[in-house]
């Protein structure tokens, strides 16, 4: 490839560093699928791979996916929770694809959880 | 790059890669593929992580939770729970000795939560093959304000204000050392970086040419600037085949981006470097040596002034600086002096790594700010003594450092500081000693090694350190004299003054301060033919108490000089004569017995053969069973 200049080593490491943002640790706010078998089987892999997709998209760095065991109610599945950093967490269930994508816009980045899709708020403390 | 959920940063350094972190990666490609994870988990190669102990190992992000001690059996457990379905997996997770509940976040291990971390910025962050890795943590933003908004004089001057100084051993102020060579008028003029790094347990240089191999590169062109140098020379150990190859990766990577070579970034600035394998002495990481090693001439010093700096390369100026110094540069250019000299003490300002081995719970590569103290390197850190055994000395600036006993841990770690109570920073290494460690064989093991290593140009260094040899050896085979001691301090001091570089003015070291610390031991050995610590052989007995054996047998079968008697229901006894002080027998001693004892500085108690065993009270199981432990 020919030599680099100023500008292009600049936007060189500007374009690196959209693929290095899980290392930097700064996140706004997490979203959990429940991964337990129960979840898996009613399409929780397709629930993670909606979500990345809406993350990529949008070019959100400082949202986590990530996933967790069983969440008690294996009759919801698949489900989600969805952290935000200083709010009650809001946990949703029954979810698709496209519920998944509607959480994110309205959610993770418009900012109001989805009613119309949660199971309660806040998460129980286990004991 | 897409989007994932996981990346799991895993170890290859050259420790976790001796304990199988490639098969690890193999492994966990494996698995990653079979559940069809490729695009949510991914996986970085990166360099070493520090926690060496713990390896292999990797720390799996965004949560930072740290795996250790992984084994290619637990690969598939591990991706399925914590990486399929969300479930950390505590059996791997990292448990401090003693301790039962494991610490799952890295952030909250003792280990890594006192570092600071200015020069390992990008340990285990990065895969140091990929220059765009580096460049997404800022890479080559410190050559780019260089070369756009600073003059040479500029940067000497930055790095004069940040108080930088060498941490190949002297502790050189680095940017009196680039101003000296930038005055000279000859030119061309070189950069070399010194990664020979022959402390015996050292791997601190061989780490960040590992793990961030661009960062070397970085500081070096940038000092190349400085100085007005065109032309550089990586001088590396040829012992250190990965760190070799990536950064040979690296350097190709930097030239085809431009970042090496003609005209960088269209700036008009050129620089390149190149790798230089060095012979294997370790003389030859002093910098004459070094020079004439790279020139094709035998490794030998040579007297200076001139220095380098004047009189360097093909008789033209040079800097030569260690990796660790190079590698501390992009982050003063890019954070600026003034706040890089707020790091440390009033003399040593920055960070500094070394590599913590020996008696120690975690052993590996800490960076932590000059002026910490040794107790939270060995009790924070460190994790304190294994065992419950006492610590008695750390032992710092490599073969020709002091040994630093138990009374100076409050000690805040500088240059000046170690100086004076008789050691030094040398590169960094720092081995831990408890207890069970004889002082005047520590320094006879350091004495040994330089001995080997002095290239005999110099007589005092070459004769008068086989002299300390053979009065070391003699005392610690019980020969030791009245008058020993005198000779040693005498003699060590003549050798420090009357030796041309470096090796020879540092080695009795070892010896003055462990004469100076731990004279009672040297007494024990020369006047009561003892060795407090139990190390010498010949100032050493085992010994079978009567009342402990209970003629279980095992001692007797793997005694490996067949000296010990033994026979069921009668105690075991050693024969001195023909006993070669292994200490198999101790170590094959069931706990619930402990009959085996080591006795210094006393007499044998004779023990006849066919005496009966004594039983403990609890009725003692059948033989059989017993030969089974
Ligand atoms: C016997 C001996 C061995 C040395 N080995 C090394 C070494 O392995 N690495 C190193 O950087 N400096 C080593 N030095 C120090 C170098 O001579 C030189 O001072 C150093 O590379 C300068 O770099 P600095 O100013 O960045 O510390 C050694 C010195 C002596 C006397």
């Amino acid at each position: 490839m020919a030599k680099l200049t100023l500008d292009e080593l600049r936007k060189k490491r500007a374009e690196a560093q959209k693929g290095i943002y899980l290392r930097e640790g700064e996140f706004r706010g997490k979203i959990i699928v429940h991964m337990g078998t129960c979840g898996i089987a009613a399409g929780a892999r397709g629930i993670v791979a909606a979500f990345l997709e809406e993350l990529e998209r949008s070019g959100t760095k400082d949202i986590m996916v990530t996933t967790s065991g069983c969440a008690g109610l294996c009759s919801k599945e698949p489900m989600a929770t969805v952290e935000m950093l200083n709010t009650p967490p809001v946990k949703y269930g029954e979810l698709t694809p496209d519920k998944a994508r509607n959480i994110f816009k309205e959610h993770i980045v418009g900012g109001t959880a989805v009613a119309a899709y949660a199971l309660g708020m806040g998460s129980e403390r286990g004991a | 790059m897409a989007a994932r959920r996981i990346e799991l940063m895993l170890c290859t350094g050259t420790g976790c890669v001796a304990g199988g972190a490639f098969r690890i990666k193999q492994a966990l490609e494996e698995e990653i593929a079979r559940h069809g994870l490729p695009d949510e988990v991914s996986l970085v190669a990166t360099g070493c992580n520090g926690f060496c102990g713990q390896g292999p190992l990797l720390v799996a992000l965004p949560e930072k939770i740290f795996y250790g001690w992984l084994k290619t059996e637990d690969i598939p457990f591990l991706v399925q729970e914590h990486f399929l379905k969300g479930r950390p997996v505590q059996k791997l997770m990292f448990t401090p000795p003693e301790k039962k509940e494991p610490i799952p976040l890295l952030g909250d291990i003792p280990f890594f939560n006192k570092q600071m971390l200015l020069v390992l910025r990008n340990k285990g962050l990065i895969d140091p093959e990929k220059i765009e890795d580096y460049l997404a943590r800022d890479g080559y933003a410190a050559l780019e304000k260089v070369l756009t908004s600073m003059s040479p004089e500029d940067v000497i001057e930055e790095i004069t204000k940040s108080g930088l100084r060498g941490r190949g051993g002297a502790g050189f102020p680095t940017g009196v050392k680039w101003k000296v060579c930038r005055n000279e008028l000859k030119t061309p003029k070189y950069v070399i970086c010194n990664c020979d790094e022959g402390d015996p347990g050292a791997y601190m240089d061989r780490s960040v040419f590992e793990s961030d191999p661009h960062a070397v590169i970085e500081g070096q062109t940038i000092a190349g600037y400085a100085i007005g140098a065109a032309h550089g020379y990586i001088y590396v150990r040829s012992e250190y085949p990965l760190a070799i190859k990536r950064m040979q990766i690296a350097l190709d990577q930097a030239q085809e981006y431009g970042l090496l070579g003609e005209n960088i970034l269209g700036t008009g600035f050129s620089f390149d470097l190149e790798i230089r394998e060095g012979s294997g002495a370790f003389v030859c990481g002093e910098e004459t040596s070094l020079i004439h090693s790279i020139e094709g001439k035998s490794p030998e010093p040579r007297q200076r002034p001139p220095f380098p700096a004047q009189v360097g390369i093909w008789g033209c100026p040079t800097v030569i600086n260690n990796v660790e110094t190079l590698a501390n540069v992009p982050i003063i250019v890019t954070r600026g002096a003034e706040w890089y000299s707020q790091i440390g003490t009033a003399t040593s300002k920055g960070t500094k790594i070394f590599s913590l081995v020996g008696k120690i719970n975690n052993t590996g590569l800490i960076e932590v700010p000059m002026g910490i103290t040794l107790r939270e390197i060995v009790y924070e850190i460190g994790g304190g003594i294994p065992g419950n055994k006492q610590f008695k000395a750390v032992q710092t600036g490599g073969p020709s450092g002091g040994c630093i006993p138990n009374s100076l841990i409050d000690l805040p770690i500088d240059y000046e500081s170690l100086k004076e109570v008789g050691s030094m920073m040398g590169s960094g290494g720092m081995i831990v000693m408890d207890e069970d460690t004889c002082m005047v064989d520590v320094s006879k093991f350091f004495i040994q090694f330089t001995n080997d290593e002095s290239c005999g140009k110099c007589t005092v260094c070459r004769d008068g350190s086989d002299a300390l040899l053979e009065v070391l050896t003699r005392i610690t085979e019980g020969q030791g004299m009245s008058g020993d001691m005198e000779f040693l301090e005498e003699l060590g001091l003549a050798i420090k003054d009357g030796s041309m570089c470096g090796l020879g003015q540092t080695l009795p070291n070892p010896v003055l301060s462990t004469l100076k610390y731990f004279r009672d031991e040297y007494e024990a050995h020369i006047t009561e033919k003892r060795c407090p610590a139990k190390v010498c052989k010949n100032l050493i007995a085992y010994w079978i108490d009567p009342q402990l054996c209970q003629a279980c047998l095992i001692c007797h079968r793997e005694c490996p000089a067949e000296s010990i008697y033994g026979e069921k229901q009668m105690v075991h006894v050693i024969d001195q004569n023909k006993c070669t002080k292994c200490g198999t027998c101790l170590d094959v001693c069931p706990p619930r017995f402990s009959a085996v004892k080591k006795l210094s500085g006393e007499p044998v108690p004779a023990v006849e053969r066919g005496i009966k065993v004594e039983r403990k009270k609890k009725p003692a199981r059948p033989e059989q069973e017993k030969v089974q432990v």
